[in-house]
């Protein structure tokens, strides 16, 4: 009978044992989640999902290599059996670039000709800026600016413009 | 950089909004850049006078703006707009061109096809083709 006990005992601490490092081996998609979401805090725009172990990394990055740091990361975690690593990368738009601006040469012939049709107003290129100056109405010099605009000059300045 | 688009923020937001194509909005010494074509004349004028209600008269000189109309394609009539007079037709895109025909202020004409942004090929009713400066030809809508 002590040793059915005894063996029974035996029995139940080594399954107890068994499940505890069953348990420890094989840590629950729970913990997991939380140690991989803090691992994930470096990446910005990229979550994880975790079932059975298995990672799932979704989310937008700006580079590959951004992908690859999210899934390093991860992976290092303890009971990650792998990683899907679903990021889709999206490079950022490029800034714009600079606006294209007319060579003065070209700029004042083109100056010249609108301006003839504007009495009253004087212009001058230089360096890609169009000065204005004179008189002139205001739905007249909406007309002239819109026609300057379309020039692409680096700036029409009009400061020097009275407008009636 | 971020003061220049705040100031004209409504601007730019409006020229989103209506749909304008390729715009591009950018900066270059102080200066604040808006290229792009616009659906229609309406919306060109629309997006002209927001520009004029934020900075009246357009004398601060901070913003270039070159909305053109995305209806000016070939094919389309367009109207003469001068202020009253002729409108010169030459034989090449300049104004050191020959003039080799004329077409009269309100009259309509055919856009042939457009040489530049300032230069487009046009024919009139009358059959004078040539070289006419687009500032003076909008899109018939």
């Amino acid at each position: 009978m002590i040793m059915k006990l005894k063996h029974l005992t035996t029995v139940i601490l080594s399954v107890g044992l068994m499940f505890m490092i069953s348990c420890k081996s094989k840590p629950k998609d729970a913990d997991i989640q939380a140690a991989v979401t803090t691992a994930l805090q470096s990446s910005p725009g990229v979550t994880a999902d975790v079932k059975d172990g298995v990672v799932t990394l979704s989310g937008s990055v700006a580079s590959q290599a951004d992908k690859d740091a999210a899934e390093a990361a991860v992976k290092l975690n303890q009971g990650v059996k792998s990683v899907v690593n679903n990021v889709t990368v999206t490079p950022p738009p490029p800034p714009a670039p600079a606006p294209e601006v007319t060579a003065d040469d070209s700029l004042k012939t083109a100056v010249a000709g609108i301006v003839k049709d504007f009495p009253g107003i004087q212009a001058d290129v230089k360096d890609g800026v169009i000065t204005i100056t004179g008189e002139q109405k205001a739905d007249r010099w909406k007309k002239l600016k819109m026609a300057l605009d379309a020039l692409k000059p680096k700036k029409v300045d009009a400061s020097g413009l009275k407008v009636k | 950089m971020a003061a220049l688009q705040d100031k004209y923020k409504e601007l730019i937001d409006a020229a989103q909004a209506a749909g304008t194509s390729n715009l591009k909005v950018s900066e270059l010494d102080g200066v604040l850049h808006i290229d792009g074509e616009a659906p229609t004349g309406a919306v060109k004028d629309q997006l002209w006078n927001i520009y004029g209600k934020i900075d009246p008269n357009f004398l601060t000189g901070d913003v270039v703006m070159n909305i053109n109309v995305a209806t000016a394609v070939a094919g389309a009539k367009l109207k003469v707009i001068t202020e009253s007079t002729n409108l010169n037709i030459r034989k090449g895109p300049g104004t050191d061109q020959p003039i080799v025909g004329k077409a009269a202020h309100n009259e309509i004409v055919t856009l042939i096809s457009k040489q530049s942004d300032q230069w487009w090929l046009i024919r009139t009713d009358g059959g004078a083709e040539g070289y006419a400066y687009a500032q003076y030809l909008q899109p018939v809508e």
